[in-house]
């Protein structure tokens, strides 16, 4: 999950990008005023190390600031609260040469001794900091070398950290506040170096923020220098769909998280603006569970044959609208080291028939293929994210599917009822909704083996890719394993990509210069209203 | 008396204790693991390993035998204290009435406006002088009952805060915003007040003592108001232990559309979230509630009418 500016603008009429170079009054950034926005549920928790929520991160983004930053557009890191850095050649080490002059909210300096507090807190909260948890694995120490510079030490190497150093989950706070408790860090506004502070809270209500006055050291993708514009900042929580969209169209917010793309065309129409941003990180897809003891699932040609019966483009066409794209392969096309590996999951139903005919799967009575006695069925496991389409876009695959002989059940559960069976690995396929996170570590999150895979077997391998590409600092050569990793997912059948997971953002015309991190939530550091 | 009030009150403990039985049985059935989900935020892998997890479950007491965890938290209860929410740490005590503050204000105006709307429109729908009238009115409470709420809330939303712009659809600042949602809650009550009372009405209308007050030349009025809306009011009211369970019950919905606080929307996000000692504890606190209700509507009930206790009335 990670961070940084896009420069998808919030221009005037339907946010075409007309960033323009004459600038007329009205675009001209004018500091002042109130923004209001609407997300869908509520943050739960303040603490932006803990939260795993995205309302939660977002909310935090503009609390804390990061050591680095990621741009959004060409997805490299670049200096924030750390002016330069050096990485050990082992990826075992980073140092970081800290920007002079940056305080706390509470006016303690941002120190390499403050560093060390909050990367030593993260590491203790374990599983309560989720998120920072897993981006600090392998955490040895943190030793700060003078006032200014501070050097991370690792016990393995870990290639991805750099990336992670941009995320608000290892967002540092003022010193103070690491001596709370983990409860009452959730509850109590956090105090950071970002442009805002938070005034107030009310559990699924609102959060209240302002901005700070003295802000002087805004990341290097910042479009002004100096405090936010705006100078309240306000997030609604809008839980119903329907009520956030009219809230919107009737001026009573400014802005809402996830509009529906059934919804989006009519509020074009009305002359709203609406920012679409694409995930990094792994796309919408069938995620596989080839145990052993699942014979069809397990079946070497089954899978392959899966990946090559799902007609992506129909999908998209049919059921999205034109802000979402087919996946291209498991990672996002925004994800660095993104790899297009359309040909391997091109729709090829005449190519998947032949591999379950070869793999010995012959058409049953009904259609559906029988071998040994086996009926050619999975099933998929779903938990309704409650985005809209999510529903119709399973069925027609169920329909696609259908067209080689392959019947897909479709197992309705709840988050409650999901997890058990995830853990137990016992499942043929889940839909999962997309992970988002602007490193292609994320592969080895999610498609990397928590206990050591047997021997020889095809997940050892791929696990043993992923490792190598966390220990390689040589960027041609971490882009190559990860290239490998996805065309090795694709091709067994591991993960079956389906869609790039897409946001819409719905704001008034009036709303300008909104940005995005590299995980596509908003920022308003750079936000202005007019008029 | 005496008798019949240390009856009601054992019954009031046995609903309390029955409440937090079944809740306890029901959540801890659940194949499902509430510090996994905790850490997993969503339908999402995460790498923590297991040591981790063991850690947070012996925190929260999780790892005991259900016996010893359904024994720990009675007694705890018993004292005042339902322990932490596993997802913010929070007590649940604490969150409780942080919430029921907003709960209580929407309920109060729910009810008070359910009122007014189900006695007058029986009054009304008794006494109206046309035959089409009446039975235009007495068809209204059926369609108010069977109106989901879900649905009437976002109408109203729709209309009087989107198109017309006079109320905010969401939020609980004022009273401008309190308007939608009492009104969405209180239409189902409105409905069953205003049949009972439009019942019982009917029935008061072939009283002796209607005919006698009527023989002694009171006038239609007066005969209406003095004697019998007054006594025909006492089975509507003393059904208020249940209106107290339909609003609690309504607000679950009622808040969400409205994005509310109050203790129903936190009710429901725990569920969503399975955090069970906050689904336990709101349970256990909303019965509390909801029985203190009953018990004070039991323990008046003798006031309105001293038959109910005298010893012809109870068979001990």
């Amino acid at each position: 999950m990670l961070v940084t500016v896009v420069a998808a603008t919030a221009c005037g009429s339907g946010g075409d990008g007309t960033n323009g170079t004459s600038r007329a009054a009205d675009q001209i950034p004018k500091p002042g005023g109130t923004l209001t926005f609407a997300l869908g549920s509520d943050p739960t928790c303040l603490d932006p190390q803990q939260i795993q929520l995205s309302e939660g991160l977002t909310v935090g983004r503009h609390v804390v600031d990061t050591l680095t930053d990621q741009d959004p557009q060409t997805l490299e890191i670049v200096p924030w609260l750390a002016e330069s850095w050096d990485v050990g050649q082992d990826a075992k080490s980073y140092t970081f040469h800290l920007r002079k002059g940056v305080t706390f909210s509470d006016g303690a300096p941002l120190t390499a001794a403050a560093v060390k507090t909050n990367f030593d807190a993260i590491v203790a909260l374990g599983a309560k900091a989720t998120l920072g948890y897993s981006y600090l694995s392998g955490y040895a120490q943190t030793v700060p070398v003078d006032d200014l510079t501070v050097r991370i030490e690792f016990t393995s190497p870990t290639a991805q950290f750099l990336q992670a150093a941009a995320s608000p989950s290892l967002g540092l706070v003022s010193p103070t506040t690491l001596n709370r408790s983990p409860t009452e860090r959730c509850s109590q506004p956090p105090i950071g170096s970002g442009a805002f502070v938070i005034d107030r809270y009310v559990p699924s209500q609102r959060v209240d923020l302002s901005r700070r006055k003295d802000y002087n050291w805004p990341s290097a993708l910042a479009r002004h220098q100096g405090a936010a514009y705006l100078d309240k900042l306000v997030f609604t929580v809008v839980a119903e769909s329907g009520v956030r969209t009219g809230s919107l169209q009737s001026g009573q917010v400014d802005g809402i998280s996830a509009v529906s793309p059934q919804d989006a065309k009519s509020l074009q129409e009305q002359g709203l603006t609406l920012l679409p941003t694409v995930h990094a990180g792994i796309v919408t897809n069938l995620h596989a569970s080839p145990t052993p003891d699942r014979p069809v699932v397990s079946d070497p040609s089954v899978l392959p044959a899966l990946q090559k019966g799902i007609n992506r483009t129909q999908i998209v066409s049919s059921l999205l609208n034109a802000d979402y794209r087919p996946a291209t392969s498991i990672l996002s096309s925004k994800t660095p080291d993104h790899a297009d590996l359309s040909s391997l999951v091109r729709y090829d139903p005449t190519a998947a028939k032949k591999l379950l005919d070869d793999g010995g799967w012959k058409p049953g009575p009904d259609g559906i293929r029988l071998k040994d006695g086996h009926r050619l069925h999975l099933d998929v496991l779903w938990v309704p994210s409650g985005f809209g389409p999510e529903q119709s876009t399973i069925e027609l695959i169920q329909q696609q599917l259908a067209e080689i002989g392959l019947e897909l059940g479709v197992k309705r559960l709840s988050l409650a009822q999901f997890t058990p069976l995830y853990q137990a690995n016992d499942y043929d396929l889940f839909w999962a909704r997309g992970t988002t996170r602007a490193d292609p570590d994320i592969l080895r999150l999610i498609f990397g083996s928590k206990k050591p895979a047997p021997a020889g077997s095809v997940q050892e391998g791929i696990d043993r890719i992923l490792e190598a590409q966390n220990a390689i600092t040589d960027a041609a050569t971490r882009r190559s394993l990860v290239e490998q990793a996805q065309r090795r997912i694709l091709e067994t059948g591991y993960g079956i990509p389906v869609h790039e997971q897409t946001t819409i953002m719905g704001f008034s015309p009036k709303v300008r210069d909104v940005t995005f991190t590299a995980s596509s939530w908003p920022r308003f550091t750079d936000t202005w209203i007019t008029g | 008396m005496k008798r019949y009030l240390i009856r009601r009150l054992l019954q009031a403990l046995f609903v309390l204790w029955a409440a937090y039985t079944v809740c306890f049985t029901v959540l801890y059935l659940l194949p499902s693991d509430p510090v996994s989900l905790m850490v997993s935020g969503g339908a999402e892998q995460t790498s923590i390993d297991d040591a981790q997890l063991t850690a947070l479950r012996a925190q929260y007491g999780l790892d005991k035998p259900i016996i010893v965890q359904y024994v720990d938290h009675l007694w705890h209860a018993l004292r005042g204290d339902f322990g932490v929410s596993v997802q913010t740490g929070r007590s649940i005590t604490q969150i409780f009435l942080d919430v029921l503050p907003a709960t209580l204000q929407l309920a109060a105006s729910a009810f008070t406006l359910a009122l007014f709307l189900g006695l007058g429109l029986a009054y009304w729908a008794t006494y109206a002088r046309r035959l089409w009238v009446r039975q235009m009115l007495l068809s209204l409470p059926p369609l108010w009952a069977s109106l989901p709420t879900f649905w009437v809330g976002l109408m109203l939303i729709q209309i009087v805060s989107f198109r017309w712009g006079l109320v905010p659809a969401t939020g609980d600042d004022g009273v401008s915003s309190l308007l939608l949602p009492a009104v969405t809650l209180a239409l189902p009550t409105a409905a069953g007040i205003a049949q009972v009372f439009a019942k019982s009405l009917r029935t008061v209308e072939t009283e002796h003592y209607i005919t006698t007050a009527a023989a002694k030349g009171a006038s239609p009025t007066r005969v209406r108001l003095r004697h019998a809306a007054r006594n025909a009011a006492i089975p509507a009211l003393t059904l208020a232990g249940v209106w107290a369970g339909n609003l609690l019950a309504g607000s679950v919905v009622v808040e969400t559309v409205f994005s509310r606080t109050g203790v129903g929307r936190t009710t429901a996000t725990a569920v969503g979230t399975q955090d069970i000692p906050v689904v336990l504890g709101l349970v256990i606190l909303s019965s509390v509630l909801f029985t203190a209700v009953n018990l004070a509507v039991d323990l008046t009930y003798p006031l309105l009418d001293p038959r109910i206790v005298s010893p012809a009335a109870d068979p001990r």
